[in-house]
């Protein structure tokens, strides 16, 4: 299983855009902000965190229709599905490859953008914990939502029809864990939310995922 | 096949079964759906009449409170609808009876219907009382969450060439959706404490609709029930000529080749 | 080697396609040290069956019995990743298989000179090569290969051959449906006769539309 990790770790390391790709999108949401709705502090600074999580979700979908496609394309998750690695398993080895490539990095770049929507320093660690919390689960979610889709010709409109919906709870008690911190009030239940959320995730659907996934094949 | 063996098994529950042949549901379907319509059209006609134009104007509402007569049956048609196609799609997935599938699959379009039905009537409604065609008010917002996750799950219905997997994938969507959705009711409470009333229908409250009001609503609940079950009749009975097409077709290619 | 657990086994088995069965009541065995070759027109349901086999759908009706863990499937695509070179696209499945016979493979055919060459810049039977290269470090005896000689030259088929032979002669067994003569010392299994008919009973209806008929 770790090999497979590590395949496709390498896999979008080498191909590009992977890594670079979903950043560069998370920077150019959260630039487009300020022309739209104003370059005044008042303004940007109380809507930031929601900013923030609302582009790490897009960014998030970017690359979610990647984790099976090439795969199927190729012909290895034939392949795979005939390997002695539980299907189960290879879902959530790809849902970590893509978190790592995609979630990781827009924690760690998220005070950086936060400081470029006027947000206070007090809510850094709020922005990057809620959502080292909850981009698991949505890495998670995508990989179940690209299972689903994964056969299809033009699969990624779809996908992101499918798997938005199932974001909304994610990025309602994200958000609000990041802005209520942010604003120095209680912000411990939805931030239990949003781990529950991703641990659940982590526990459920990697078995849909592996079903759809054995549907998709036959 | 299995199924076949499980279903003698089972005598008390033959009657419920017997629908799952297509060629049964066909026969059956077809001596009841003029049953269906009669109930239908009755108590709309009732239910609609009788709430339009015989009940007294509200105090504080005006004559903008009728629309309940609209609103509330649709919004809850499209909850229960939304219900009615997971127990469907469950019955896919353990028993593997085609009916099902295409009766979720049928029922989606009635729901979507439903569920703008009662964000619309909602708006209409809203309007006159809070001032607003539209508030990110959590009963409000859950519904479009709903509409949404109908959305998705034609989508994926309209988007898959082969019925069984298209079935088989609904399916899943449509379980691991209903977690989602009641996901989303809680966080959407949550997120926002609202403007709309409580239910309106519970009978232990004290705000709870006068009679005046209340005897019409029953019969337009009724009345949506059956118009439900007669859309759902005849759509399903469309995808099961359909399917019954697409198996001749392939019968035709199969003698081909 | 000879006992019956350790041979593939199929009995009366019917695959279908799309819901529409393409070969039925199939029968044959394939024993350890053993060469099948499947024949039969293009469309005939030679891929629907190895996938039935590989385990990647269901057979519509029929049982196979098999050694356990002991299938290697090979498909008309290779899943070789084109970033990945020669080594790491056979380390990987290695690991996957928890093998260690990479050079083993390698060398068996002919990509020592390509190993870190990366896969996308070989050439089609390179490719084909690398593909096949796979079935080595699975470490599994029975091998189910479709077509595996699309696109190899003549000194490659050659060497194909001579893997397979000395899989065979270690105790393994191959299931090859393929067009070519390999030179191979194999019995001929022709599916055309198992042409599934259209069914006319309407009871028959399991997973497929007949029973809206």
């Amino acid at each position: 299983m770790i090999a497979l990790l590590i395949r496709d770790l390498r896999l979008s390391v080498r191909a590009g855009g992977g890594f670079g790709l979903g950043l560069a999108f998370f920077l150019i949401v959260t630039v487009l902000v300020p022309f739209g709705v104003g370059p005044e502090e008042a303004i940007l600074a109380p809507i930031a965190p929601g900013i923030l999580w609302v582009g790490a979700l897009l960014a998030c979908l970017l690359s979610l229709d990647r984790i099976f496609q090439l795969d199927y394309e190729d012909g290895s998750l034939d392949l795979l599905a005939t390997a002695p690695l539980p299907m189960e398993g290879a879902v959530v080895m790809k849902a970590v490859a893509h978190w790592l490539t995609t979630g990781l990095p827009l924690v760690l770049a998220a005070p950086v953008f936060g400081a470029l929507l006027n947000m206070p320093p007090e809510g850094f660690l709020w922005i990057m914990g809620s959502l080292a919390l909850g981009t698991p689960a949505l890495s998670m979610i995508g990989a179940f939502g690209a299972a689903l889709t994964v056969g299809l010709k033009r699969g990624g409109l779809l996908l992101s029809l499918l798997v938005l919906p199932l974001y909304i709870p994610t990025l309602i008690f994200g958000a609000e864990a990041a802005s209520r911190g942010m604003a120095g009030f209680e912000a411990g239940t939805p931030m239990l939310m949003v781990a529950g959320i991703t641990l659940g995730s982590l526990a459920l659907l990697p078995f849909a995922a592996a079903a759809a996934l054995r549907i998709n094949l036959r | 096949m299995d199924h076949v063996r499980v279903k003698q098994k089972r005598d008390g529950w033959n009657w419920l079964w017997a629908w799952a042949n297509p060629v049964k549901f066909m026969e059956l379907s077809g001596r009841a759906l003029p049953w269906c319509v009669g109930i239908a059209v009755v108590t709309l006609a009732v239910g609609l009449i009788w709430g339009f134009f015989f009940t007294p104007e509200a105090a504080r509402f005006g004559s903008s409170v009728k629309i309940i007569y609209v609103h509330v049956p649709t919004a809850m048609m499209a909850i229960n609808i939304w219900v009615m196609m997971l127990v469907a799609s469950l019955i896919w997935l353990i028993r593997r009876h085609h009916v099902s599938a295409l009766a979720a699959k049928a029922a989606a379009l009635v729901g979507v219907a439903m569920t703008l039905a009662a964000l619309i009537t909602g708006a209409v409604w809203g309007q006159p009382m809070w001032g607003t065609w539209w508030a990110w008010d959590p009963r409000l917002t859950s519904f479009l969450v709903l509409f949404l996750f109908y959305l998705g799950y034609m989508a994926l219905w309209a988007a898959i060439e082969d019925p069984d997997t298209a079935a088989d994938l609904t399916s899943v969507l449509a379980i691991v959706g209903s977690v989602f959705a009641l996901l989303s009711r809680y966080a959407v409470n949550f997120w926002n404490q609202g403007l709309h009333q409580g239910a309106s229908l519970s009978l232990d409250k004290e705000e709870n609709v006068s009679d005046v009001y209340w005897q019409p609503l029953v019969i337009c609940l009724v009345g949506f029930t059956a118009l439900f079950v007669v859309l759902l009749l005849v759509r399903t009975r469309t995808e099961v000529r359909k399917r019954r097409l697409h198996a001749l077709e392939m019968r035709e290619r199969m003698a081909d080749a | 080697m000879n006992a019956p657990a350790d041979a593939l086994v199929v009995r009366d088995m019917t695959v279908a396609r799309g819901g529409v069965p393409v070969l039925a009541g199939l029968s044959f065995r394939l024993d350890p040290g053993r060469v099948l070759i499947l024949r039969g027109p293009n469309g005939s349901g030679k891929t629907t069956l190895l996938r039935t086999l590989a385990g990647l759908q269901p057979a519509m009706a029929g049982t196979m019995s098999q050694p356990a863990e002991a299938i290697a499937y090979g498909a008309h695509a290779d899943g070789l990743k084109a970033v990945l070179t020669v080594e790491e696209n056979l380390r990987f499945w290695a690991s996957v298989y928890g093998t260690d016979a990479v050079e083993a493979a390698i060398s068996g055919f002919n990509l020592t000179g390509l190993r870190s060459r990366a896969a996308g810049n070989l050439s089609a039977g390179q490719k084909r090569r690398l593909g096949l290269a796979r079935l080595l470090v699975t470490g599994r005896p029975i091998w189910l290969l479709d077509e595996p000689t699309v696109s190899l030259d003549t000194a490659s088929v050659a060497l194909f051959a001579d893997a397979v032979r000395a899989h065979v002669a270690a105790g393994g067994s191959a299931l090859i449906a393929t067009h070519i003569d390999l030179g191979l010392e194999a019995e001929v299994f022709d599916v055309t006769p198992y042409k599934a008919q259209a069914a006319t009973d309407p009871a028959a209806g399991g997973s497929f539309d007949e029973a809206f008929l």
